[in-house]
């Protein structure tokens, strides 16, 4: 796949646009999944995911072609993703209907004086669920996550592709984990 | 739990990235078979990497590929020009320099101050400068925004520019010009560059 992928890379980079396609079909999933699991919309993460492309097919040729593509423009996507989580704070609005409960939003749960959003949790679906625990966790441990246990990128990929010492990486890890953890287990 | 070193959770999360020493294995073992609290910790720990592992992956919509593709910017144009101006420089200097080189001079042709060729025996009247009768002009007159009598004689060029030459029974030993038009100008500025630069090297020779 590497080779495919370096010499579609060279084609585009001599103007044949249409090698980019190849490049695309062959990375769609996987950037829209990344998109989609630190967004938790779907029109949102194809919007996301798409622009990403677009960058990476403007920005081709600051790519540095001894590296691994996919980190790259992995990095492209989490850093578009990041800035339209910091964008959109606050991130989920009181009126807004909690995915999957049928009607029930967060007033419904401030209404309760019991505000834990484990209510909510406890009605969806097993799917839903993970998405929304996801969801829940801070941008800073999605991010780290999202790439070590959906994507199963290695400890040292998700370091370059974040930009970030292999220690601050673990440390996330190692925090994301407990967050996960302690939503987990208020129920 | 409380009792229990702060380095046992770091252990449990070295083993969870699979990156944990010999040693610290032990350590952590040992402990979690004395400990309860820890091994509840451990076990929920495995239990959220297991149920995050559990996502079912999620693929782009149809089209996806094809939405892509029409929002890439069209390139062949911008790439052409690039490509046509690296292997031309030489002409991109000289397209750089003419267009420069016109604005400045068509920028100067509008600057309508009258002036004239400082010569001696020559009559200024407001606009119009005169040569009067009887008496010989050596050299050029050029006059700018305004307009010449020549009466008596002048021994070398007469250049108006944006005026007029009015004589009568005059005598020119040079050439007479008129310029008003911009291109002109600019073709006679040109013209005497190109004589400076002319006259610059026989100079030197000499």
């Amino acid at each position: 796949m590497d080779a495919l992928v370096k010499k579609r890379i060279k084609q585009v980079l001599k103007g044949d646009q249409n090698a980019f396609a190849d490049i695309v079909s062959l990375y769609q999933h996987k950037l829209y999944q990344i998109c989609y699991r630190m967004l938790g919309n779907k029109q949102e993460a194809e919007d996301i995911a798409q622009e990403a492309f677009v960058r990476a097919y403007i920005n081709l040729h600051t790519f540095d072609q001894k590296k691994k593509f996919s980190t790259w423009l992995y990095r492209i996507a989490t850093n578009l993703c990041i800035d339209r989580i910091r964008k959109k704070k606050p991130d989920y609005y009181l009126d807004a209907e909690v995915e999957g409960t049928d009607g029930l939003n967060m007033y419904s749960h401030i209404a309760n004086e019991d505000p834990q959003p484990e209510d909510a949790a406890l009605q969806m679906e097993f799917q839903e669920r993970i998405q929304y625990e996801i969801s829940r966790l801070p941008e800073k441990y999605r991010t780290v996550i999202v790439l070590k246990y959906i994507e199963e990128c290695s400890l040292q990929e998700i370091s370059e592709i974040l930009d970030l010492p292999l220690g601050t990486v673990k440390t996330r890890i190692h925090r994301g984990r407990e967050a996960l953890r302690k939503q987990l287990n208020k129920l | 739990m409380s009792t229990c070193p702060k380095y046992i959770i770091e252990y449990m999360h070295e083993y969870l990235d699979g990156d944990i020493s010999r040693e610290h294995e032990q350590v952590l073992k040992q402990h979690l078979k004395t400990c309860t609290a820890c091994q509840e910790h451990m076990h929920q720990l495995s239990d959220t990497v297991a149920f995050i592992k559990s996502a079912s992956p999620v693929t782009a919509p149809p089209h996806f590929e094809e939405e892509v593709m029409k929002r890439l910017p069209k390139p062949k144009n911008r790439i052409g020009v690039q490509k046509w101006l690296r292997r031309h420089p030489f002409l991109v200097a000289a397209a750089m320099f003419i267009l420069f080189m016109s604005a400045t001079l068509f920028g100067s042709f509008h600057d309508d101050k009258f002036s004239v060729t400082k010569q001696p025996n020559l009559i200024v009247e407001g606009q119009t400068v005169i040569v009067p009768k009887g008496e010989v002009v050596k050299g050029d007159i050029v006059v700018k925004n305004g307009d010449i009598v020549v009466e008596g004689e002048v021994d070398g060029n007469v250049i108006v520019i944006n005026g007029e030459y009015m004589a009568s029974t005059a005598v020119v030993t040079g050439q007479i010009q008129e310029i008003d038009q911009v291109f002109e100008w600019v073709w006679y500025e040109v013209k005497q560059m190109a004589k400076d630069f002319v006259a610059l090297f026989e100079n030197e020779e000499e």
